[in-house]
């Protein structure tokens, strides 16, 4: 029994399951009926996605910033470099991983979907899946990346990857001045999700805000 | 392509990628009912290869109905300029856009 004094209301769920909801709840209750998969292996698929966070992304680029063959070798094959850090790739997409420079910045999107480097990212954030980040981060990247705080001066280039089959970015952001001689625990901590996606850069600020 | 070790190996046509880095493609205009992967903003826009991606790979628009067998075929890396895709972009010349598509949607020009 609950110790404070404030009132709880009861746990319901008085909203109606939307049409894609009902349609999951049918399919996934088929396919267990029919015993071509079970409920632990739903789980368990859960579980692997659960397992993927931004940290491990974060990894990769401090691994990449301190280690310049480990960088070369990401930048050849962004899959198989994840790999020898143990992180796995429990489906067929390859990695592709975009190096931002002083004269070129990287943006990812999936205008059809929600197309994201799940296994070193986890799940994409919401506004990544929303209508108008898809359709602007195409066509006017410039004014997207102005709503993060971003602005990329004209003389650098912006280069929007819209992933849409079966390769998957993630954007290897620019290393800040004043980090010589981090560590690589170090270095991962400034590293954020949204940098890796390259709508904002990594900077020194995200270690003492965090 | 991957380097046949053995001589005398002859590849099938579809192991040997049609296009090359540098080639101009253009991203055909067809309008096929279904499942899709090239969004619409890109059909019939004129692009340049950057990367032929390795190993050919099944055809997503394919797998999408379980049809995997037979439909190995690569898949490029194109860049185009912002300029080409939207006539009235207010960004700098050099912005591009950069997207992986089968083989089967681009036409050489």
């Amino acid at each position: 029994m609950s110790e404070h004094d404030h009132p709880h209301e009861p746990i319901t769920s008085d909203s109606k399951p939307s049409y894609y909801e009902i349609m999951e709840t049918a399919v996934r209750e088929l396919l267990i009926g029919k015993g071509l998969i079970t409920a632990n292996e739903i789980r368990h698929q859960i579980e692997v996605l659960d397992s993927r966070t931004p940290a491990l992304g974060a990894r990769v680029v401090a691994k990449a910033w301190s280690d310049p063959t480990f960088r070369e070798r990401l930048l050849a094959d962004g899959r198989a470099a994840c790999e020898e850090l143990g992180i796995t790739f429990y489906d067929d997409t390859q990695l592709i991983v975009l190096e931002n420079t002083e004269t070129v910045h990287n943006l990812i999107v999936c205008t059809l979907c929600s197309c994201y480097p799940r296994p070193v990212l986890g799940l994409p954030p919401d506004w990544y899946k929303a209508k108008p980040y898809r359709a602007r981060a195409v066509s006017e990247p410039r004014k997207v990346l102005a709503e993060f705080g971003t602005i990329i001066p004209d003389d650098v280039e912006i280069r929007v990857s819209d992933s849409t089959a079966v390769i998957r970015y993630l954007v290897l952001p620019r290393r800040p001045q004043g980090t010589e001689g981090w560590s690589e625990d170090e270095l991962a901590a400034i590293v954020t999700r949204d940098a890796m996606i390259g709508v904002i850069p990594v900077t020194v600020a995200e270690r003492a805000a965090s | 392509m991957t380097p046949f070790a053995v001589d005398g190996i002859q590849p099938a046509l579809n192991e040997i990628p049609v296009f090359a880095v540098d080639d101009l493609v253009r991203v055909a205009s067809r309008s096929p009912i279904g499942h899709y992967r090239v969004p619409t903003y890109l059909r019939g826009c004129l692009g340049k290869v950057v990367r032929v991606i390795e190993p050919a790979m099944i055809d997503n628009e394919e797998e999408g109905y379980g049809r995997n067998a037979g439909n190995r075929r690569h898949y490029y890396r194109v860049a185009f300029a912002m300029t080409e895709l939207w006539p009235g972009y207010g960004g700098p010349a050099n912005d591009a856009l950069e997207i992986e598509i089968f083989e089967t949607w681009l036409e050489r020009v």
